[in-house]
This record gives structure tokens, sequence and C-alpha cells, in this order.
């Protein structure tokens, strides 16, 4: 770990003013991803600027949505009754991500600025544009298991590992800054294209207040596809926003997580299922749909069958044709395949 | 005896002292006047180191020295043996490749400069800060295309386990049988990640004017370490002190390999203060060993009954430039099955990546996955039940050697695995069961693990006060060694648990041997008797010639130890507490000295445990994920001497079974060697979400000839025979083959 100071930050603006005036400055919230990365010598932050004190830890009603700090850790937040109840992809998607520990370690805006998952970013002795600009893509012709279908660039073809972001981008959720703006949530994070280096649209010095999550009155689901049963990053994940109209769907939102730099809306899947009847043919054409343009590396294209059908699962679980591996807004009903051991109730 | 401690289930009593953090770790001992050490390592897999600058290092505040290949003091070459076993060349177990002695590089990883500062986090950056210039070489990373490979002719010199072997003739039995099946199996490279990452504290000093080196070492090898430093750094074995009373799980780690506990040394030397080195997570995917990949073929020959007539083994595995050690997975082929003509063989290809060493069952756990899943593939192209093949190759003596077992009771353990899953309840037909969205399978395999037993010697002291204090160098690697040991020393005393310790884990004791290849409670718990039992022989001495004694004058062999007392056998209310007899001679103890080795029976009888495996999985085909819903084995290991630490044990090996098939992988880059996955958060171990329902039962049926305590190892076994028993059980279910570990959902995803 290289040197550096650390300051704790009393109010949003004196956080902003810290780091806005210093070169090589960052926020810290929980530090669960950012202390790691300074570990593994990746990040080399000359001042840490904590903004885990400031008074951005609040959940309330917003304009028929839900406003949620910055600050709120991920434990919080997923176990909020209303939020679990309401947006139950949100609370699925991150209680189905890290552990206990780290969750309430974790902020509502440090988890999707999270950085990749890409082993070859966390090893400096590896190429890689995102770490070291200009040094070269190591993941690709490497070992790209883990990495990109849709959106790589020749610079990157890293995947975005965070979970909550997938789920709130299904949910359109807005991000409120210091700048002061509001962001829609899928432009928070970037494509990689020639600037991997850059995972945001946040200036230097803009602090992340709150998460909106607009008013939705319809049923929303997170699946997770993993290696372990528990604590391990998705290898493709899915959150359905649907929203019906008597029996047939009014307005599907759909964001898969581990195929892009971003989550990735899938739009002409989502205008597929428009106005349609739920049928599993239906939620089967817009899966194709939506990984029709994928384009496989050399290790990673069994996330193409893998993604199309936990799409469809998705789907089928949030419109009720099929039912959930567990009580909504739990890990329970995000975790594909289960826990280990005999099935409590089978179905 | 009349107290009984062995055999009960009793708590760990090093428990207390872990959950509270009182016991001592490597990494944490406090040693006054201490400085850190910190490794740079080489970026690239193979080529020369051109030029290292330092400077940067060497200003960086707090550096007190900077280490490198250009003014590290020269180290002498680790020994060809110690003991019986090969260290060096084909076949051995260790690398001859040492720290810091060359501009080479082998690996990847490979330690380069050793950068020691007045504090840890210094140490750190100050590495980061050295800059090194390489001459590259492209590095060879495939076992197919290696231009080195050979064929190692014996594990760790061991002439009684030859890596390439013929029995009969199997290549024309092969041919002239009426089924076959033959198949490849291809294993990944795994780690053994234990918690406790590596560490060692190096102290110097002069004692009677020569060099004296104390080293705190995460080691399960005292005794062969001592050996290495004693012979790299040029010293007399006495001059070296190890001490280590707590290991924080090895699985095969912290006994083979010696670079760190060398840099460790070689900077304190240098900076004239101790220093301690303390890797990183990273890190224990260099310089820690592995368990190498494996690519094995597996043919059988069988008549139609299901007799088997031929089988075939052939292994392809690596190890690094300056190892030869050879994952030997035959180990259940040779010996497993009633086979007239069976053969096999392993090649090892030389790469460019780190050194591997044993892992928990070396050979066995990826070898009998292979081998099982090949026998469950013959059941099939039989029509066979897969227990009911086993049994119509059931071998009543060693099919090798020809030997009797010591004792074997498989049958019953097939018998009684099949009630605990419900085996007959299942449709034996592929494909047919199934939950809701997922397929349920049912598989199993038979395991074994050689049954060895070793040298050791051990020290008794019964105190004035009554207590007894039982000292071996062995290891407690969380295995529960301290609380065996006790227990079998309390009995052997006749004293009361709670009135004698063990203890374990430095040089200074009597010599035990490293604690690897499930021989330690069958060669220390011998060793442990005898010394007790000496001791009591040296008090009964004392009492029979203390005119005050109630024993005065008594025949020593009419003396009893019961109870904490010696009493005569013929009327047991005559005699006296072992303290009184002490206390009357002014003495404060009474100490002695006891050794146990295997006599003939070694050479008369082939010595195994084993046992059989069923797994249940469910599978959620559309995702590729696989869950195992349970496990039930049947060990025949043996007398168990603490149920309670050895259900531990065993759930815990079948747990690391479940991600050795499962889950764990480490991923070198094709092109470059580095390993791609290098941290607890990408490598994969099984998390209790992962763990199944166990179901362990043991027969306890005593070895009667492995020793007097009838007690056979089991640190490995749970480990062996869970990979197969799940793999076929997946087939069970998906009516699909996978033979490629782990079993990722990729893999039955897109296969
Ligand atoms: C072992 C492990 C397993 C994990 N598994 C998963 C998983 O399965 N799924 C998953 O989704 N996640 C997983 N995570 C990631 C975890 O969710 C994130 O590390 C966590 O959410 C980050 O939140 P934090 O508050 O600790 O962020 P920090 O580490 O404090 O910060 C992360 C980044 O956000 C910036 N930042 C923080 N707050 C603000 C703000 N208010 N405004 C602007 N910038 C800010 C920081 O400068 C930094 O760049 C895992 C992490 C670990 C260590
Ligand atoms: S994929 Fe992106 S993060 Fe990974 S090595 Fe390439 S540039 Fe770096």
């Amino acid at each position: 770990m290289h040197p550096f100071q650390y300051q704790r930050a009393d109010s949003a603006d004196q956080a902003v003013a810290a780091v806005a005036k210093t070169p090589g400055a960052t926020f810290i919230a929980g530090g669960t991803s950012h202390l790691d990365l300074m570990k593994e010598d990746v990040h080399h932050p000359s001042l840490l600027v904590d903004v885990s004190a400031l008074p951005l830890k609040q959940i309330t009603a917003f304009e028929g949505g839900v406003r949620i700090g910055a600050g709120v850790s991920n434990t919080a937040a997923a176990y909020h009754p209303d939020l679990q109840q309401r947006y139950a992809a949100m609370s699925e998607a991150l209680l189905a991500g890290a552990s206990v520990q780290i969750r309430n370690m974790a902020s509502m805006a440090g988890n999707p600025l999270q950085r990749t998952r890409c082993p070859y970013f966390r090893d400096p002795a590896q190429a890689c544009n995102k770490r070291t600009p200009g040094s070269g893509c190591a993941a690709i012709g490497g070992y790209n298991h883990v990495h990109a279908l849709f959106g790589a660039s020749k610079a990157c073809i890293a995947t975005h590992p965070s979970d909550l972001a997938v789920a709130l981008a299904a949910l359109d959720a807005r991000v409120q800054t210091t700048g002061p703006r509001t962001i829609a949530f899928p432009e928070l994070l970037r494509l990689p294209g020639d600037t991997p280096h850059l995972d945001t649209v946040l200036e230097h010095g803009e602090l992340i207040t709150a998460i909106d999550l607009p008013a939705f009155a319809g049923r929303s689901h997170y699946l997770k596809v993993r290696e372990r049963a528990s604590y391990a990053y998705a290898l493709v994940s899915c959150a359905v926003a649907l929203e019906m109209d008597g029996p047939k769907i009014r307005r599907a939102r759909v964001a898969l997580g581990g195929v892009a730099h971003k989550p990735w809306r899938v739009g002409p899947a989502e205008a597929l299922l428009a106005g349609q009847l739920p049928t599993e043919q239906l939620f089967q054409a817009a899966a194709n749909a939506a990984f029709a343009d994928a384009k496989p590396l050399e290790h990673n294209a069994y996330k193409i069958p893998m993604g199309r059908n936990l799409m469809v699962r998705a789907l089928l679980e949030t419109s009720g044709l099929q039912p959930m591996q567990g009580p909504a807004g739990t890990a329970f009903a995000a975790s594909v395949g289960g826990v280990a051991g005999r099935l409590a109730t089978p179905r | 005896m009349t107290t009984q401690a062995t055999g009960k289930p009793l708590d760990r009593v090093d428990g207390r002292l872990k959950v509270t953090g009182a016991a001592r770790f490597t990494a944490e001992w406090d040693v006054p006047n201490l400085a850190y050490g910190a490794v740079a390592s080489s970026a690239i897999a193979h080529g020369t180191v051109r030029s290292i600058d330092v400077s940067a290092a060497r200003k960086a505040p707090g550096v007190l020295a900077v280490l490198t290949h250009e003014n590290a003091p020269r180290l002498q070459p680790i020994p060809e043996k110690i003991g019986e076993t090969q260290f060096r060349g084909e076949g051995g177990i260790s690398e001859t490749l040492q720290p810091l002695q060359t501009a080479a590089i082998e690996y990847a990883g490979q330690p380069l400069a050793v950068v020691v500062a007045d504090t840890h986090e210094r140490a750190r950056y100050a590495a980061t800060l050295v800059r090194v210039a390489y001459e590259e070489r492209p590095p060879q990373l495939a076992m197919a295309t290696a231009s080195r490979k050979t064929l190692p002719e014996m594990f760790l010199g061991n002439s009684k386990e030859k890596l390439q072997v013929t029995i009969g003739k199997p290549k024309s039995a092969l041919a002239a049988a009426p089924v076959k099946v033959e198949r490849v199996y291809e294993s990944a490279i795994t780690h053994h990640n234990p918690i406790e990452q590596l560490a060692t504290v190096a102290r110097w000093e002069k004692r009677g004017g020569a060099d004296f080196l104390t080293l705190y070492d995460t080691t399960r090898g005292i005794e062969v370490l001592q050996e290495v430093m004693a012979t790299s750094l040029g010293l007399p074995k006495e001059s070296v002190h190890i001490i280590c009373p707590f290991i924080g799980g090895a699985f095969g780690s912290k006994g083979w390999l010696y670079a760190p506990p060398l840099l460790t040394a070689m900077a304190a030397r240098a900076v004239g203060r101790p220093v301690k080195i303390e890797w990183r997570r990273q890190d224990m995917f260099a310089v820690a060993g592995q368990r190498a990949a494996t690519r094995q073929t597996l043919a059988l020959g069988a008549t139609r009954a299901g007799k088997i007539t031929a089988l075939q083994h052939d292994t392809q595995t690596h190890s690094s430039l300056s190892s030869g050690f050879t994952e030997p997975c035959a180990r259940l082929t040779r010996m497993m099955y009633a086979v007239p003509n069976i053969s096999f063989t392993h090649q090892l290809s030389h790469l460019h990546l780190p050194s591997p060493c044993p892992m928990r069952g070396p050979g066995e756990t990826v070898g009998s996955w292979a081998l099982e899943c090949a026998m469950d593939e013959l059941a099939t192209e039989l029509n066979l039940d897969p227990v009911e093949l086993r049994l119509r190759n059931y071998a009543d003596k060693n099919p090798e050697t020809g030997k009797p077992w010591s004792s074997k009771n498989l049958r019953q353990c097939y018998a009684r695995g099949k009630e605990l899953i419900g085996w007959d309840q299942r449709n034996p037909k592929p494909r047919s069961m199934r939950e809701g969205t997922q397929l349920i399978g049912y598989g199993m395999a038979s395991t074994m693990y050689p049954a060895g037993r070793g040298e050791a010697q051990a020290r008794a002291t019964i105190f004035a006060d009554g207590r007894a204090l039982v000292q071996s160098a062995t290891h407690e690697l969380g295995n529960g060694a301290y609380t065996i040991f006790r227990q079998i020393s309390a009995d052997a005393l006749s004293l009361p648990i709670e009135r004698v310790r063990f203890e374990l884990g430095d040089s200074a004791l009597p010599s035990a041997p490293t604690t690897g290849g499930s021989v330690t409670t069958a060669t220390v718990g011998p060793a442990a008797q005898a010394a007790a039992r000496a001791a009591l022989a040296a008090l009964k001495n004392l009492a029979v010639r203390d005119a005050e004694s109630p024993l005065f004058g008594a025949a020593t062999e009419a003396i009893d130890a019961q109870e904490g007392r010696l009493v005569l056998k013929t009327n047991p209310a005559k005699g006296e507490e072992y303290g009184a007899i002490l206390r009357r001679a002014k003495l404060p103890s009474v100490i002695a000295m006891g050794g146990a080795k295997p006599g003939e029976e070694k050479d008369k009888y082939s010595f195994y445990s084993f046992g059989a495996v069923f797994a249940q999985v469910r599978v959620d085909e559309a995702s590729g994920s696989i869950r195992v819903a349970r496990l039930c084995a049947v060990y025949d290991a043996g007398r168990l001497m603490n149920p309670k630490t050895a259900h531990s044990q065993i759930i815990g090996g079948m747990a690391m079974g479940v991600g050795a098939t499962l889950m764990e992988a480490t991923h070198y880059d094709p092109r470059n060697g580095r390993a791609v996955v290098r941290n607890l958060a990408d490598y994969h171990v099984p998390s209790c979400a992962d763990t199944p329902d166990m179901t362990v039962e043991w027969l306890n049926i005593p070895d009667p000839h492995i020793s007097e305590l009838g007690a056979r190892g089991i640190g490995e076994i749970g480990c062996v025979g869970t990979p197969a028993a799940i793999t076929n059980a997946v087939f069970h279910a998906t009516g699909r083959r996978l033979r490629s570990l782990p079993l990722t959902p990729d893999k039955l995803a897109f296969s």
C-alpha cells in the first residue's frame, strides 16, 4: 500500500471541497472495495476523505418513490420493509451479494461504484488499460471466463460486478449528486470505449448523496448464477421489473448483469414484451432477442445459453408463471440452484 | 488401564484458546526489536533478471536493507534425502531452486527481492518500488507440448511406490475384453488455501560464540525444516531451533517448500535484527505449493458378468522446472480391485509454473475421482448397479503385492452406505428423478487411504503434584493433535485427562515426523504410550526401593498403575499416589523417553483405511448449478481415538472434496504463466451454503496389526471418494458425463 493522508468529513460540502482541491484524492465509504484495491497496489489515492460519518443515512418517501441516502448500508437497505416489499429485486440483489460482514460495511453509493472483478485489473504485473491507461488489455487473449458479451471495446472487455447496480438499472433509479445534478442510473456507469479507466460519469470530487427509486407498482425480481452457492460474484444475473395491465404486460424492464461493463438493459427484448400476454414462448423470444448481438470471447460463450435460460426464468418467476425459489425480497429468491442440502419443500 | 480417555468424544483441548485468540500462531509472536520483510517477485515466468534497481526502495522511509540475488548470502543445496524421503530430482518432494541465488526465473511470482523495514507497511510499500528489467523468454505452460517430459520411477524415492508399473498383461487383456471403457479425465490446478497464510519470524544470536537461529515458522515438518535450514545455511542442526505450536490449517502446504523461511533467515542475518515475513494471499498462489493439474486416461476391460480383466491408468501431470514432485494418481488403481492385469504410468511435464506439492489426498483425491468415475461408466456399460460392480471385483488381498490386508471391512461400508442414502429406493435410470426445476441424482464411490505409520519419540514427565506432561515434536494443524495425544497419554499414564498436558511444535522436543500422509496418530500415539510407560516404570523402581512405600520390596511386574496410583495387582487397596513417591524421594519429577516404530508387520500386511461415499445431488440444468443435497459416508479407519474430533476432520475433508468437485480451480494465464485467480473472492472454497447434510459413520473396528491402539489416520480420507460420488450423481441426475474438474456451471450449461 502506498502512503496516503486520511481525513474524516463532517459535511458533504467539506468532503467535496477536500477531494476537489486535491489531485489523487478519493472518497471512501465502507472501504470494502477501495481498501482492497489499495492493498493490492491498484489504487494509490493521495488522500482519503471518509464519508461514512456524513448524515446521508436516511431512507425517505420521495415523489411516490423512495430516496435512499448514499451512506445507508447495504444491509439496512436490503432489510428495509418498504424496500423489500416494493422493490424486491433490489433487496434480492443486495442479499445475494458479498457476505453479511461486507454488506454491513458497504454503502449504497459505494456498491455501484465498486470496480471490476477482471482478475487482470488486480494484478499490477499484468497489462490493463483500466488500471494503467495505455498498457494494453491482458484479458483479451488471456483467461476471459468472466468477461463481457456486450459493449466491450478493443481497450477493455471487463464486466461490472455489482448486483445492486443491475437491479437499480431495471428499476430506473436515479442518482443525486453534489453536482448538483440528477443522473439516470444507466448513465452513471460507462461503456469502456477507449477510456476504460473511467467507470462512471462522475467528476473528480462529485459526491453521490442519494439514490432515488421512482414510484413502481409492479413486481420486480433478481436472479443470479454463481460458482458457489453464496459469497460469489455473478457469472450472469438478471433483474426484471414488470408492470401489468390486467393480464397483459404493460411495461417490462430487463437488465442483465455479468455481461457488460455496466448493467445491460435489453431494449429490443423489452419492446417485444410490452403489450403481450406473459407466456414461456414470449419469454423465450425475448431472451433470444436479448442475446442476439452477444459477442462471445474465447472463454465466456457459456454465458449465452446460461443468460438466456436465466432471463426466461426470471420472467417466468416475476410474472408468476413459475414459483420463485424462495420468499420474494430474500437471497433465497435470487440464488439459482439454492443452497446445498435437501430442498426444504420439494416442489 | 483404568481410565479411558481414548475413544471418547472429548472437546478439543485447545478450543478455548483458539476461540479467545489466546493460541499463538506464527505471525503473532512478539519478538523484541522485530523488523519486517516484504517480497518483490517476478512478473514473468521464464527468463532472467537483466537488472534490478533497488535504489528507490532503499531510500524509502524506514528501509533497513534490500536483498536480491546480487547481494544475498549463498545457500547450500537442500539435502538429497531426509530420512527416507527423496527431496531432489524426479519423483522427489521438494524444489531445488533456492531464493535469491540466481538471476534465472522459472515461474511467475518467484521471489526476486526482500525489502526489510522497521514496519510492515513501510516494507510492503518499499517492495512496490523495486524495479526489475527482464530478459524474457517464452514460458512453457502446457503439459502436452512441454519440452522436458519425464517418467519418474518412484514417488518420493519409495521403492514400494513405483510410478510406472505393469502387472500381468493389461494390453492384451484389454484387447480381448468383451466390454471396454476408455475415457479421459481432467482436473484443474488447485491450492490448499489454509486460512493462516505463510509466515516466518527469524532471530539470529550468538550462543557459545557460534551462530544460532530461532525460527518461528508455519511448518508441519519441524524436523525436516530444521534439517533443510541447517544444510542450506551451513549450520549444525543443533544450532537451528524451530517453534510452531499452532498451525492454521495446511492441507498439504507448509511442509515441503522452503523459500519463505530461507528468505526470512537471510533477511534477519542481513539486518542483524529479528525479521518477520508474512506472505499475502496472492503469494500463496506462487510459493505455497499446489495440486498440479492432471489428464488421466482410464481404460477398463471387463467380462459381461462384470469381472474386470484389465485396468490401465495413464496420468499426465506437471511440476516446476526444479521439482520432480509427481501427483501419484494410481494409488487406488494399484490396490482397490481384484484385477489380474493392471498397468499405470505417470508422465511429468516440467513447466514454468510454481512447484506442486502434496495436497490433501495427494494422488488419491483426483486419481480416485478418475478411477471411480470410470467404474461408474463401466457399470453403465454393463447395466449393472455401481455397488454390485465393486462387489464383483472386491479385492481380498492387495492385487499388486499379494499381501493380506491388515484389516478390511469394506463390504460393510457399502452395505451401510446404501442404507443411509436410500440407494435402493432411487430410480436407477439416469435422468429419471426430478423435484421442481431440479434434477436429482445419486452416485457413489469407493474410497481408501494408505494407513502409514512411522517412527517417533516422546518424553513423559510425572510431577510430584501428580500431574504429567508428555511431549513430542509433532504438530497441531487444527486436526486435534493436542486433544488425542493428551487422551492417549492420559490412558497410558493411568491419569485423568485433566492432569495431563501434551506439548508439541518445538524442535527441542523428542523427534516426530512431518504431519502428513495421515500417519500422525499411528506414529506419535504409540511413542507417547511408550514414554508414559517408561515414566511409570521409573516410578515403580522408586517405589519398590523406598522402605516407606507400601509397595516396598514388591516386584515391579506385580505393580499396576490405576487412576494416578501405583498399586499391587493382587491387592489394589495397597498402593499410593504417584506424587507421594516423588515427594518422599524429594524429586520434582520423574522423566522418561520412549519411542515407537513399526515392526515386521509392516512387511507382512497391506495397511489401508477404506470407505464408501454416497452422494445425492440436485442439478439446476438450465443454469448449470449443481448442489449437493446429501453425503453419506461409512469409513473403516480402525479404532477412533476421539469420535468428535474425528467427525470434524472427516466432514472437513468431505467439504474440501465438495470444493474440489464443484468449484476449486486456479487458472494461470496461458501466455505469461501468472496466476490469474489470486484471492479468496475469486478462488472459491465451499461456503456453508455449499455444504450439504453429511452423515458419517465409522465401523470403529480396531486394526489388529497397526499398533496396540488399533488406530489408523483419518486426516485425508474424507477428501477422497467425495468427488467421484458427486460426479457420478450428476450423471445419474442428468444423463451427462462431466469429465473435467471442477464441475462449474459453465460446464453443464455449455458442454
Ligand atoms: C470478498 C468480496 C465479495 C463481494 N461479493 C460481491 C457480490 O457478490 N456482489 C456485489 O455486488 N458486490 C460484492 N462485493 C462488493 C461490495 O458490494 C462492495 O465492495 C461494496 O458495496 C462497496 O461499498 P463501500 O461503501 O465499501 O465502498 P468503498 O470501497 O468505500 O468505495 C467504493 C468506491 O466508491 C467511491 N465512493 C464511495 N462513496 C461515494 C459517494 N458517496 N460518492 C461518490 N463516490 C463514492 C469510493 O471513492 C470508491 O471509489 C464483494 C466484495 C468483497 C470484498
Ligand atoms: S478487460 Fe479491462 S480491466 Fe480487464 S485487463 Fe482488460 S482493460 Fe483491464
